[in-house]
């Protein structure tokens, strides 16, 4: 995917990871084409944590598909600093045929890594993820959060600055998906990533977030952009946050009240 | 904020997640010698009992005097000429024919049909021209072609062949097929995340994500090569050639009717061997993947 098509934009893309301009997503043709997004713009900072929060249908995932070059743009233009970029799921999508370690492996095997190298470099990915000590079990003899923690090593093994994450917490019970933003935030700050995260969770967004983007649903456009700042870290449960969180909740109701009827 | 609050607050979360982690942990309560123990003679018993069940009924039916005893034996009849006959080479050496054939057969089909399989599953054209026709052949009892392999390739090795790989290639290719076609979409996705392309994606991705349903359609396929070759056996007997199937078919001339169930036996027996052979296999990748509750 060549998405530096854009010459005189190419300082503006310096100035951020990934630069989205009036990005533009419809599916099918003619009358019965669905537009999901329609100009979509936004500078990401490299280095800072941006949560992109919506409704259903206001096409926060296919955004995320797009930067991540699994689905083409249908108009505007998405400038990378650096590609290709590491991306997880909602399902941790984790190989069964493999054991822990080979999943993380996999992913520096496809990039060319040798054989011991690959070794050293998943189990001190594993270290980070604090699951050492289960490098040889298969991934159904987990939790849910602990294969989420495995898909993020597969991710970090990627070595990419560019960070994107599609609901990774959605499944997971609220002990687990605390403990899991803790660990997040810390990753983030030690590999100084770029994430971009998707979620329909205001207050999570609002615990991770430097900034959280609020988009409309159908079709997907940029509402509002807050900036976050408060201290860290930051508890999901805490007064201010909560503050925030329901602002950013009182936005989204209105959105979603506007498609009634 | 402090260095050691950071510090203190990640030590926290690590011992809060090691206990969590902990506590996701299933105690085992069965070791696994007294697991495989039970195990067994949960499988061994009613297979013997329906087994006592059937030799009763036998030994009845052969009481009742509704058929001559040359042509129903008793069942110690059976016993004896078992007994009897299986030391003998010539018993050995028919089994080591008809299972020579059955492999290469088989192993002929693998191939065959795995490459079907794979080209049918990648080309759309392909699968349109012939993906429905696979599934119609396996329809197809086998013994309906043996007039036609027979004028092909009169009596010969070939001619059997012919009919064990047309029998068993459609379930194979059918497996692959299948399990191609049913590959989550999110581990493909995973794989075009980490950059696999063509070939890479294939090999680590489709592949190993087919392995069950490959492995079902081989189960499949060598039950089809099985009876395709007993059939084979019996209608084209080739002059030397001491198969089970030609063995079966001269004891019959010679209403040698122990010998016939001798052989009926050990084809069951036979059956019973490479059946648990493939369920071994599934079972193996299932417990792996974590498909199987036990």
């Amino acid at each position: 995917m060549t998405d530096t098509r854009t010459a005189p934009r190419a300082d503006t893309a310096r100035a951020g990871a990934v630069v989205l301009t009036d990005v533009v997503k419809r599916y099918g043709r003619g009358p019965g084409a669905v537009t999901a997004l329609d100009g979509v713009s936004l500078s990401v900072e490299p280095g800072s944590f941006t949560c992109l929060l919506g409704a259903s249908g206001c096409g926060k995932s296919t955004l995320l598909s797009l930067v991540a070059g699994l689905d083409d743009i249908s108009g505007g233009a998405i400038e990378h600093v650096d590609q290709p970029v590491a991306m997880m799921f909602q399902e941790s999508a984790l190989f069964p045929w493999l054991t822990v370690l080979g999943n993380v492996e996999i992913a520096l095997r496809v990039r060319g890594v040798g054989r011991a190298e690959r070794r050293r470099r998943a189990l001190e990915l594993l270290e980070t993820v604090r699951l050492s000590g289960f490098a040889h079990k298969r991934p159904h003899e987990l939790s849910g959060g602990m294969r989420q923690r495995v898909a993020l090593a597969r991710a970090l093994a990627q070595d990419a600055s560019v960070l994107l994450m599609d609901e990774p917490f959605g499944a997971l019970d609220a002990m687990t998906r605390d403990l899991l933003h803790d660990e997040l935030e810390r990753i983030w700050r030690e590999q100084r990533l770029t994430v971009l995260f998707v979620t329909h969770n205001v207050r999570e967004a609002v615990r991770l977030g430097d900034r959280v983007v609020l988009l409309s649903s159908r079709p997907g456009r940029v509402l509002n952009v807050y900036d976050v700042d408060l201290d860290r870290p930051r508890r999901i449960d805490s007064a201010p946050v909560a503050t925030l969180a329901a602002d950013i909740t009182d936005a989204l109701r209105a959105e979603v009240g506007r498609h009634a009827g | 904020m402090p260095a050691e609050t950071v510090r203190s607050v990640a030590d926290d979360t690590s011992r809060q997640l090691s206990g969590l982690d902990a506590l996701e942990k299933t105690p085992i309560t069965e070791t696994r010698w007294g697991r495989f123990a039970s195990r067994l003679w949960a499988g061994t018993w009613p297979k013997v009992l329906a087994l006592v069940i059937v030799i009763g009924f036998w030994q009845l039916l052969f009481l009742s005097g509704w058929k001559d005893p040359w042509a129903l034996p008793s069942p110690l009849m059976v016993w004896d000429e078992l007994v009897a006959y299986v030391p003998t080479p010539g018993y050995w050496t028919a089994i080591a024919i008809t299972m020579q054939r059955a492999l290469t057969g088989f192993a002929l089909s693998v191939l065959v049909g795995s490459v079907l399989g794979i080209a049918v599953a990648r080309f759309k054209p392909l699968r349109a021209a012939i993906g429905s026709a696979i599934t119609g052949l396996q329809t197809m009892p086998s013994i309906i072609w043996f007039p036609l392999a027979i004028l092909l390739f009169q009596i010969s090795e070939s001619t059997i062949m012919f009919v064990v790989v047309l029998g068993a290639v459609p379930s194979i290719a059918n497996g692959i097929i299948s399990g191609i076609d049913y590959v989550p979409p999110a581990w493909k996705r995973v794989g075009a995340v980490l950059g696999m392309k063509g070939f890479q994606l294939y090999r680590h991705v489709i592949m190993p994500a087919t392995l069950p349903s490959f492995v079902s359609g081989l189960k499949q396929g060598w039950a089809f090569a099985w009876r395709s070759l007993m059939a084979g056996e019996l209608l084209v007997i080739i002059a030397g050639q001491g198969s089970i199937g030609a063995l079966m078919q001269g004891a019959r001339e010679f209403n040698d009717a122990p010998r016939v169930l001798t052989w009926i036996i050990t084809v069951l027996v036979i059956g019973i061997i490479v059946d648990t052979a493939f369920k071994a296999a599934d079972d193996r990748i299932r417990r792996a993947w974590g498909l199987h509750q036990d």
